[in-house]
């Protein structure tokens, strides 16, 4: 599997998430075991509007979209896996009207849970959020073939 | 975050909806909040728009956790006696049951505040409370 084949697989699989959509989520770069997505300013996620920051949450469904998005990278097999938990540590408010962006990787990967960490930046290079997560592995067959088959483009 | 003379409406009326209007987030997700005498309920009405897994279908996870983060923080701004701003920390929120495509629930717990720092508990469920979908915790440096 290449790095376009990566994208391509997000970019179907958050296309079928509505939130995702509705925040704008978009693939910036792939590796096997790395994927960073964007999210970009908007007006309707602030959360302060006196300084017109984007809420926390907005940035917790990022981090959740990549890290749980990262398996299509890191797996042959597509498996969608249930987020168990989630860590977020805030380190900075996220500067308004420019994009949040979220670098996850897998760093231990057992035949049951998955744990990934996460890193919430803007384009100064500062540290928005960190995030730590563990996905539990349900195993291809959980999902239809058909929507398998949507996401990896292609019979499985 | 806030403009005081709305936290003080909201305070005497039990009315939310200018606190929520006021936070484009919350209209974001389509927050809401009821008062019961002392307590407060926050509900997330069922949206096609804040979905993630479409086989289920079930609610964005991400979702989940801002809907809880946001509520953990109205419900420390109408705890605090004076307007205390709170700012988030940090976050640890635990999946319990996929959030199916219906209304949730949530309620806080204040489990301690310090001089600085809260921390407070938050509990989301779906049809049945002894159900949870999702428990979390949450502290907040507060702010003059």
């Amino acid at each position: 599997m290449d790095n376009q084949i990566r994208t391509d697989r997000v970019t179907r699989f958050i296309n079928t998430l509505n939130q995702a959509k509705e925040l704008g989520l978009r693939v910036t770069e792939t590796t096997e075991c790395s994927l960073t997505l964007c999210l970009p300013y908007n007006e309707r996620i602030i959360g302060n509007p006196d300084t017109g920051v984007i809420h926390g949450g907005a940035i917790t469904t990022l981090m959740d979209t990549t890290s749980g998005s990262l398996m299509l990278c890191a797996l042959d097999v597509f498996e969608l896996c249930p987020t168990l938990d989630l860590r977020v540590d805030y380190m900075r408010p996220a500067e308004p009207h420019k994009p949040v962006y979220a670098r996850a990787e897998v760093y231990k990967m057992t035949r049951n849970i998955i744990f990934t960490r996460c890193e919430a930046y803007q384009e100064s290079g500062e540290t928005v959020a960190n995030c730590v997560a563990t996905f539990m592995r349900i195993g291809p067959e959980a999902l239809p073939k058909a929507y398998r088959e949507k996401i990896t483009g292609g019979p499985v | 975050m806030t403009d005081p003379e709305i936290l003080n409406y909201t305070r005497e009326t039990g009315d939310f909806s200018r606190l929520i209007n006021s936070i484009p987030y919350a209209q974001f997700i389509g927050l809401e909040c009821d008062q019961f005498g002392d307590d407060l309920i926050f509900r997330l009405p069922a949206k096609d728009q804040n979905l993630g897994n479409p086989v289920l279908p079930a609610i964005h996870g991400g979702v989940i956790g801002g809907f809880m983060e946001l509520s953990a923080a109205i419900y420390l701004m109408l705890a605090q006696e004076t307007v205390r701003m709170p700012r988030i920390v940090n976050f640890s929120l635990d999946y319990l049951r996929a959030g199916l495509d219906r209304e949730t629930y949530a309620e806080c717990k204040l489990t301690r505040q310090g001089n600085r720092v809260a921390n407070v508990m938050i509990t989301a469920w779906q049809k049945s409370r002894s159900k949870p979908i999702s428990t979390a915790r949450a502290h907040f440096l507060l702010e003059d």
